[in-house]
């Protein structure tokens, strides 16, 4: 923690000492999009590129400059007094700084606070600004452990004992421990299907740990199960929508981390992950009910082939998003459902498991 | 002025009269009849007949005509006389619908024997063959309005006059006579009067005062910013008085006298000169009484029109003035002699538009003098912007004619029409298509000219001559480019206080944000706050 004050006091200074010389002070930042990552199977994730981008005080600039200054002045104050300001909490501080530095909506905050992390190459946790987004659950065969936060005392929890419910993951997963004897990780897209496959006790069966992503896994959803998977050395399937988002967005961020938050994703992404399916062959082989693919989700197609490092490297994902494409239909986890509501459990996942091996990377 | 009232009297039959006409058998008038009432029209008839050719139409435009001419009367002869003008107006209500006006000049005043002439104008041509700029061409003289002061209320028009400190002044009552057609002088007497030389006339008149666009107190106030020279005083009916001062010290140069030029002649008008002139031989005529015609030249225009150059011109006038008139037309001409335009001048009417109007940009422009159609003329126009002037509607226009306000007929006029053909989005003035220009601008427009090309006998409205027009979109464009300019500074210093206190906003958050993480004192942080201001000051986007 020391190290990271000293980082921002150095970045501060350095401002002021520009002002006083008279010339415009400048903030550099990682350029935090898709067109600043690369892509390396070795390492198997998203690495941020060289790309900056500089703000440099001007009258156009004058407002965010000092929204970010006042952000950063703002988390050194939370470090020093170990306190946390969720994402949420953050923009109503902003609020009463005065109107003129207030932020219209979060989503305006969100964007300074990103910039402010990926500024110092820090986890936002660490700046003491915590998401407010829930993490996924959990079910199955693990026992998390935890720690009692004044006493230090040790506290199992067993994901089998949740009954219908599940253990949700903490939005700091650093300090967990984990035991285990299940053979796979299986990460879920939606609730819906998390709870039917809870409800019939899949993970018993299939000796699998399920966790539900509930859309683009989270920072300590992709933690979670990285840490899991490596620490139990198993393997990790998705299983999500036969859609452009589920492939490209989902199931893409789990595996390589964003692009949006580069400079975390060595630690917060899951390499080892494969895809399970819907694939585009999976909707033809089950005989699964199909939407026409929206405008939407074509430019996301064209836009991942044309755009995401990590399609881009693997031609079984490009072939399997351009058969997506020429379809023109997509289906979702939940459509098995059509021929019966275990159709799932009985049919697809046992016979998608025992092919593992030819999983999309 | 007689051709004009005789074209348009079957129209302007009085009511009355046209009843009675068919009150004769079977409803029609017989031949005798007519020829009996023929004979009786009298000047009072021609008059009333005429009235909206005259500007008396209604009882407010009356009363506007009556102070008109009798001021632009005064100002001619001041000019005339070599006299900084004075000129006291003065109304007085007299009745719901009568009033008493009442013109005092510091003119040469009026020897008793032009007194007649004066106020018997109406019924004599004008000297059609010089020309000269004047306002006189507009007037249809002070008769037109005594005559009508006389026939809407019976009482005769009063002049008072004192040609030269020490001379007694001298008080005369003008009257018609109806059945000899003349102004006759009715009653004359020595007064005592405490104005050492100058004018005064007093019509009573049936009339009715409103204020607004058309009003006298619009025309007086354009006068003076026309004139600045002239020092005006004026009692509205409700009491006002209003006091113009003289901004320049000196009368403007007299305007010379000039000879028609061939070009700008029309075939009545060359017919009347044939049959009018004094010379004996066309070629005496042709160079006698034009501009720019030389001897080789006349040659030249008898020549294409197969006329002796020794021909008399009377009898050209009966046969072959057509031909001549062709002839002239085909033949190339120097252009006429421009030094005889006096312009109000540009920074004359510049120092007149502030007095007039307090705005927060002046310009002006005085375009060299151009010749239409053998007449030669010049324009000038003056534009001021924002402060008090009205910043929604149209634009207010103030057009003029030899210093002479124009306030009807506004539609009909080349000002008007030029105004609304140039795109003023250029000059960052807001313009709906095919309208007048719109914000707080107002716009001065003078033609100056020998002889002002009017639409019609009232003389409100400047014709569609394409030269014409061009000099003016000319002189409006460049007093639109520096109103432009300003506008475009006025943006500027807006947009830069704008950005000031817009950076002044951040400043304080940001000399703040570093205070708190860097521990400054306070002394830096201020010096911190100062520096920053003048960076971003300095800063461009």
């Amino acid at each position: 923690m020391n190290r990271l004050l000293n980082q921002i006091e150095k970045e501060a200074r350095s401002i002021r000492d520009k002002i006083l010389k008279r010339q415009k002070p400048s903030m550099r930042f990682p350029l935090r999009n898709l067109s600043n990552v690369k892509f390396d199977a070795k390492t198997g994730f998203f690495e941020m590129g060289r790309k900056t981008k500089e703000r440099t005080l001007a009258v156009s600039t004058v407002k965010t400059f000092a929204q970010s200054l006042k952000m950063i002045a703002l988390s050194k104050n939370l470090i020093e007094t170990d306190d946390i300001a969720t994402k949420r909490e953050a923009y109503y501080v902003a609020k009463g700084w005065g109107e003129e530095v207030g932020f219209g909506d979060q989503t305006e905050s969100d964007t300074v606070l990103d910039d402010v992390e990926a500024l110092f190459l820090v986890n936002r946790e660490q700046l003491g600004f915590v998401p407010e987004e829930k993490g996924g659950e959990v079910a199955g065969n693990l026992m998390v452990v935890d720690h009692d936060r004044d006493s230090g005392e040790e506290i199992p929890i067993d994901c089998t004992r949740f009954g219908s419910g599940a253990y949700s993951i903490p939005i700091s997963v650093e300090d967990l421990r984990f035991e285990s004897d299940a053979s796979f990780v299986l990460a879920i897209e939606t609730a819906g299907m998390f709870q039917r496959l809870v409800k019939h006790n899949y993970w018993r069966e299939a000796n699998c740990i399920l966790i539900s992503m509930g859309g683009v896994p989270t920072r300590a959803t992709r933690r979670f199960i990285r840490r899991l998977a490596d620490g139990l050395d198993i393997p990790v399937y998705a299983f999500v929508d036969c859609d452009p988002y589920g492939i490209c967005n989902i199931y893409r961020t789990l595996k390589v981390g964003s692009g949006n938050a580069a400079h975390i994703n060595e630690f917060f992404c899951v390499p080892k992950a494969r895809f399970l399916g819907v694939t585009p062959d999976d909707i033809e082989n089950y005989g699964l009910p199909t939407h026409k693919l929206s405008e939407v989700d074509i430019k996301r197609i064209d836009d991942a082939l044309r755009n995401d490092p990590f399609v881009q490297h693997y031609k079984k994902w490009q072939d399997a998003l351009l058969q997506l494409k020429k379809s023109g239909y997509r289906a979702e986890q939940q459509a098995f459902a059509v021929h019966d509501l275990n159709h799932v459990i009985n049919t697809y996942l046992p016979e998608k498991l025992e092919q593992a091996g030819a999983f999309l990377p | 002025m007689t051709d004009q009232a005789d074209s348009s009297q079957l129209e302007l039959l009085p009511k009355e009269e046209a009843a009675r006409s068919r009150s004769s058998r079977n409803g029609r008038a017989t031949a005798q009849i007519m020829a009996s009432q023929q004979r009786e029209i009298s000047v009072s008839e021609f008059f009333s007949r005429n009235r909206h050719l005259l500007g008396f139409d209604n009882p407010r435009r009356a009363l506007l005509t009556g102070i008109k001419e009798a001021v632009d009367n005064s100002l001619d002869a001041c000019e005339e006389a070599g006299f900084l003008p004075e000129i006291k107006v003065d109304i007085k209500q007299i009745d719901e619908d009568r009033y008493l006006i009442r013109v005092e000049d510091n003119g040469p005043g009026i020897v008793k024997s032009q007194v007649p002439n004066i106020f018997g104008k109406l019924l004599y041509g004008s000297k059609f063959h010089r020309l000269k700029m004047s306002r006189g061409q507009q007037g249809i003289g002070i008769s037109a309005a005594s005559m009508y002061g006389q026939l809407t209320t019976g009482k005769p028009a009063q002049i008072i006059s004192r040609t030269k400190a020490g001379r007694a002044a001298h008080l005369y009552e003008i009257q018609i006579n109806t059945t000899r057609n003349k102004p006759e002088i009715v009653r004359e007497e020595a007064i005592e009067w405490d104005s050492p030389r100058g004018t005064v006339v007093e019509i009573e008149m049936e009339a009715r005062y409103l204020r607004g666009r058309q009003s006298v107190d619009e025309y007086l106030r354009q006068t003076a910013l026309a004139n600045p020279h002239l020092r005006l005083i004026y009692s509205a009916p409700d009491g006002r008085e209003t006091v113009y001062e003289n901004t320049a010290a000196e009368l403007p140069p007299e305007p010379l006298e000039v000879k028609p030029h061939p070009h700008g002649i029309e075939l009545g008008v060359l017919m009347k000169m044939l049959q009018a002139t004094q010379h004996r031989t066309l070629q005496g005529f042709m160079t006698q009484e034009f501009s720019r015609v030389s001897v080789r030249v006349a040659k030249e225009i008898c020549a294409r029109a197969e006329l002796s150059a020794n021909a008399r011109p009377r009898n050209i006038a009966r046969e072959e003035s057509d031909q001549l008139f062709k002839a002239i037309d085909q033949t190339k001409l120097m252009k006429p002699p421009t030094d005889c335009i006096v312009p109000i001048g540009e920074e004359l009417l510049l120092s007149s538009l502030k007095q007039s109007l307090n705005a927060a940009f002046y310009t002006s422009a005085t375009r060299p003098p151009a010749v239409y159609r053998g007449n030669p003329f010049q324009v000038e126009v003056a534009m001021a912007f924002g402060g008090d002037i009205e910043p929604e509607g149209a634009l207010s226009l103030m057009r003029f004619a030899n210093r002479v306000p124009l306030l009807y007929q506004q539609a009909a006029c080349a000002i008007t029409r030029t105004l609304v053909d140039t795109d003023w989005r250029n000059y960052r003035i807001s313009q709906s298509s095919g309208a007048l220009p719109s914000g707080p601008l107002a716009v001065v427009v003078h033609l100056a000219s020998v002889w002002v090309p009017f639409t019609s006998e009232s003389k409100e409205a400047i014709a569609h001559y394409p030269e014409i027009m061009k000099e003016i979109r000319l002189a409006l464009q460049e007093c639109g480019r520096r109103v432009a300019e300003h506008i475009g500074r006025q943006r500027r210093a807006a947009e830069a206080e704008r950005k000031k206190s817009y950076i002044q906003q951040y400043i304080g958050h940001i000399a703040e944000a570093l205070q708190e993480i860097n521990g400054d004192t306070p002394e830096a942080t201020r010096q911190v706050a100062d520096d920053l201001q003048i960076i971003l000051e300095r800063s461009r986007s």
